[in-house]
């Protein structure tokens, strides 16, 4: 792998000794590697039952009766149903629309609803009581595409099944007119299947009650997001509610909103069985039941002059929501705002609706509904290079966002643009990179075709408008008697290495050895709320809030040491000495928006987000012209991050990014029938493998954006947008196919192929 | 029903319903908790442990396969130094030097396995690590730390010695899990077909 990176001049070099920008041993990675490290289902819980969830069954309709076998044994068994809620009957997020439990009476939006929850000493005894339980249901007629969601013969969301609508209007010009005028106008429709986020950890929590307080511990993203929604549905004061991440076994944005509904059920369950209560999903579960990408669909119409520039984008985006709100809302922000793509297009209509349908809630996945919204735009100038005979890469360059340019929504860039920087260091690598070794394919050595592919793209990093305003982020940093400093913050290490960069940028702040920083336990009871571990925000967003809460305590330790007449050449010991003569010190640090940063919900106009990163890839593929099996030959990946804090995570953030993307584009596939996912298990619904995955070349381009730690952007979501394009561009250049939907599976690929035959296709 | 068998180099008896997962009892009775459970169908590897010094899933194996053979579990791959201190094995030291550990839920499977896979093909390429990986999923890391790490290891091991490689194996796409030696006396692997 390469890794050089192509600095811009004002990006700081520093070898200082806590390293940043090098790549220091995790500071979780002996507990991982030796089983050492406790996820939720390790924690010792001797006298916990397991709960378990007894799900509707059918897409939608009324609850009708729920009964208990009188043959089984219920001694040792406790059942919980809506009407032991003491608190409001709701998972809370943006809206409180959908039920923590289904009452008896009420309606079943899709098929894994849960109606009951029942808890017992062993999983074998909890799952004998489930079946034990008789539902009686009544089925209406069910929404479970988006062609019928639009249809809105079956009302399920007000009048026309519109959970969202989203507009962005550049300009008031007559687009139709605009595009009338155009002398090339590619029209095309994209369509994108559910994701499963596949964290090879699935869901769980523990929940217990002390006293009148109700604690949890999980696999979770966001400690505060838990705690509010359990405020909600306990009805309790919000010092009675404790909520702690567990080590958590990756999340991808599936740990984001689902937690809140699982925590709740534990804490229902332990409250009724006066005991803790572990309840843990199985695979089969969690496919079935928790959020997944959502399904897309986008027309997407482009207008192009002669010359190649780009005049006009008429951009038509629906998101399968589910059945009800939850994220859906903030995900089709995301997609519309990032719909036009990184380019300058004067006249820009983007409207977006996020549908309702009775399938188990669409929500968060990395990307966040830029990744679908990315695969349009960027098989538009795949096709629009193709259509004109232009170099892919000259027509990106001619088009794309600079510094002084604004985006759709008018949003200046003023700083911080990888657009020129991302597309040369591609180039660079494509131009002095070996042929790719060419990949073995299947066994019969049948023909091959190859092609190429290339994504550009960008991703805002942060919540998206004025989002982090709302959320006022806090930190705070406390020395130790130890002579240790204590971070508390929110922010919840999922894999991406938050723990690490944290500790790196708190010794910088500091000056004091890695060694001397200790990341609290992510509990609601011990750190403030840091906002959720999302959005690509964690290190821009709260590592900065690290940054300047510590410099903000060194600068008070050393009026202190000025105050005492003492040495303050060791803020640790420093530290140490405060604390023992005058008691703890400590920051807290809230979040600042930098000036000239503003939005408008009501116009969606303006800063759209602080700041984007910047990327591009190229992709090589080799096409078996019998099984239409595909090899990821060379994937090239050039991504601007501002400043790598930990070169070797911000490179495992990519890698892991691209994987899932290329699994996106070529073979995760989660089907639907009625409502119902047909594929709920590892064996079924696979993810790529280290034999599926090729040896990718990473490049980093650092552009730093000067609100950002030591540069910093995000770098979670970005590689996550683009690689799919790449390989749909990849297989058109193979195939001469349009592939325009994801994923291309081979059987895929054998019904395009059919309309456009191989003998047709260019070699 | 009784067992015997050998546990991370601990001669260890168990009472216990000969049909349970070898994980549960591992994870539950033994409160051995490395051994994870992510899919319970033998796809995904993060309950892989060595059995006679072979990957398998546990979470396929019922307990009673055990009995009289040599077990070992993420928990028995780091060695106690004389001061007590803990030796990490090399590919445990790799996966973290190279980041080839992110969220870490399937770390402890991928050590094993690819301890496994490096006695039995030291001399294993990267394609070659690719296809013995290939039974322990991962998320995180695009496996491309992963490989780096191994890699090294490899990379190492033939620096420090020079011994014959294993009979078996080679290039013949089939993962560490696949590849263990059918021994009509061994315990069935609990992997997939």
């Amino acid at each position: 792998m390469s890794s050089a990176s192509t600095g811009t001049g004002n990006s700081s070099r520093s070898s200082d000794s806590t390293g940043i920008g090098d790549s220091p041993d995790r500071v979780d990675g002996v507990p991982k590697v030796t089983g050492a490290a406790l996820y939720v289902d390790d924690l010792p819980a001797p006298d916990a039952w397991h709960g378990a969830t007894l799900r509707s069954e059918i897409p939608h309709g009324r609850f009708v009766a729920l009964e208990r076998d009188p043959d089984f044994d219920w001694s040792d068994v406790v059942v919980v149903t809506a009407s032991d809620i003491g608190g409001r009957n709701t998972v809370a997020l943006l809206i409180e629309d959908q039920p923590a439990l289904v009452p008896v009476g009420g309606t079943i939006m899709h098929r894994e609803e849960a109606l009951a929850l029942v808890a017992a000493p062993t999983r074998a005894r909890a799952r004998a009581a489930l079946k034990a339980l008789r539902v009686t249901t009544e089925a209406l007629p069910a929404v479970t595409t988006l062609d019928a969601a639009f249809a809105a013969d079956v009302k399920l969301h007000g009048s026309d099944n519109v959970l969202k609508q989203l507009e962005i209007h550049r300009d008031d010009a007559d687009i139709e007119a605009v595009l009338a005028g155009c002398a090339h106008v590619i029209d095309s429709t994209y369509e994108t299947g559910a994701q499963e986020q596949m964290y090879i950890e699935p869901q769980g929590v523990l929940a217990e009650w002390r006293g009148d307080t109700c604690r949890v511990v999980g696999s979770l993203q966001c400690p505060y997001y838990v705690h509010k929604a359990l405020v909600i549905l306990l009805g309790l004061p919000e010092d009675q509610v404790v909520v702690t991440q567990a080590v958590t076994g990756g999340g991808f944005g599936g740990k984001e909103e689902y937690p809140s509904m699982i925590a709740g059920h534990a804490a229902l369950l332990a409250k009724a069985a006066k005991r803790p209560v572990k309840l843990i999903y199985d695979r089969a579960e969690d496919i079935a039941a928790t959020t997944k990408r959502h399904p897309s669909r986008v027309r997407h119409r482009l207008g192009l002059d002669t010359n190649g520039q780009l005049v006009a984008a008429d951009i038509d985006v629906a998101l399968d929501g589910g059945a009800y709100v939850t994220l859906s809302p903030v995900v089709l922000s995301r997609a519309i705002l990032h719909a036009s793509g990184p380019y300058r297009i004067p006249h820009v209509r983007i409207v977006g609706r996020a549908m309702a349908t009775n399938t188990p809630p669409h929500g968060a996945f990395r990307g966040f509904g830029a990744p679908q919204t990315t695969f349009a735009y960027e098989r538009q100038m795949q096709k629009a290079a193709r259509l004109l005979g232009v170099d892919a890469f000259a027509l990106r360059r001619q088009n794309m966002l600079r510094v002084g340019d604004s985006t759709a929504t008018g949003q200046v860039l003023s700083e911080s643009v990888g657009s020129q920087e991302v597309l040369d260091r591609l180039e660079d690598a494509l131009a002095q990179a070996a042929p790719p070794v060419p990949a073995r394919l299947g066994s019969l050595r049948s023909p091959v075709r190859r092609g190429r592919g290339l994504a550009f793209y960008f991703h805002g990093s942060g919540f998206t408008g004025s989002g982090e305003e709302r959320l006022a982020g806090r930190v705070s940093v406390a020395c130790l008697a130890s002579g240790d400093f204590e971070v508390r913050s929110s922010s919840t290490d999922i894999g991406q290495g938050m723990l690490t960069i944290f500790t790196q940028i708190a010794a910088q702040a500091l000056d004091v050895p890695a060694s001397r920083i200790k990341l609290s336990e992510p509990s609601t009871e011990r750190v403030p709320d840091s906002g959720p571990t999302v959005a690509s925000r964690t290190c821009m967003i709260v590592g900065k809030l690290v940054e300047r809460a510590c410099t903000a305590l060194a600068q008070r330790l050393r009026d202190f040491a000025t105050e005492s007449s003492l040495d303050a050449s060791d803020l640790s010991v420093l530290a140490a000495q405060h604390v023992a003569q005058r008691g703890e010190l400590s920051e807290t640090c809230e979040h600042e928006s930098p000036p000239g940063v503003q939005w408008s919900d009501e116009t969606y106009t303006g800063a759209a987000y602080p700041v984007f990163g910047w990327a591009a890839c190229l992709v090589d593929v080799a096409v078996d012209e019998d099984t239409h099996e595909v090899t990821v030959e060379r994937c090239l990946h050039a991504v601007d991050v501002g400043r790598a804090i930990h070169r070797r995570i911000v490179e495992g953030q990519i890698e892991g990014g691209t994987l899932q993307a290329l699994g996106w584009a070529l073979l995760e596939s989660v089907p639907y029938e009625d409502g119902r996912v047909l594929n709920p298990s590892m064996t079924d619904c696979i993810i790529p493998t280290s034999a599926d995955a090729p040896d990718m070349e990473t490049l980093l381009v650092e552009v730093p954006y000067a609100h950002g730690p030591h540069g910093a952007k995000g770098v979670g979501e970005i590689p996550m947008d683009g690689p799919a394009a790449a390989v749909a561009g990849a297989l058109e250049d193979a195939l001469g196919i349009a592939a325009d939907e994801l994923p291309l599976l081979p059987e895929v690929l054998e019904h395009l192929l059919a309309d456009a035959p191989l003998d047709e296709a260019p070699a | 029903m009784k067992l015997r068998f050998q546990l991370n180099g601990a001669p260890t008896e168990v009472d216990v319903d000969p049909m349970r997962r070898s994980l549960d009892v591992l994870r539950e009775d033994l409160t051995l908790t490395g051994s994870k459970e992510g899919c319970g169908e033998g796809e995904c590897g993060a309950c892989t442990v060595l059995i006679d010094g072979a990957p398998v899933n546990s979470c396929l194996v019922p307990v009673a396969q055990l009995g009289g053979h040599d077990v070992q579990t993420i928990e028995g791959l780091a060695q106690l130094g004389p001061d007590g201190e803990q030796l990490l094995d090399d590919v445990q030291r790799a996966l973290v030097t190279h980041g080839g550990t992110q969220c870490g839920i399937c770390t402890p499977g991928i050590a094993l396995c690819a301890s496994a896979a490096l006695k039995r093909e030291p001399a294993a390429d990267r394609g070659r690590l690719r296809e013995l990986l290939a039974g322990n999923l991962c998320r995180c890391t695009g496996y491309q730390l992963i490989i780096d790490a191994l890699v090294t290891a490899a990379a190492e091991r033939g620096r420090a010695a020079h011994e014959p490689s294993a009979p078996g194996g080679g290039a013949d796409g089939s993962s560490a899990h696949d590849s263990t030696v059918r021994d009509p006396n061994a315990p069935p692997s609990g992997d997939r077909a």
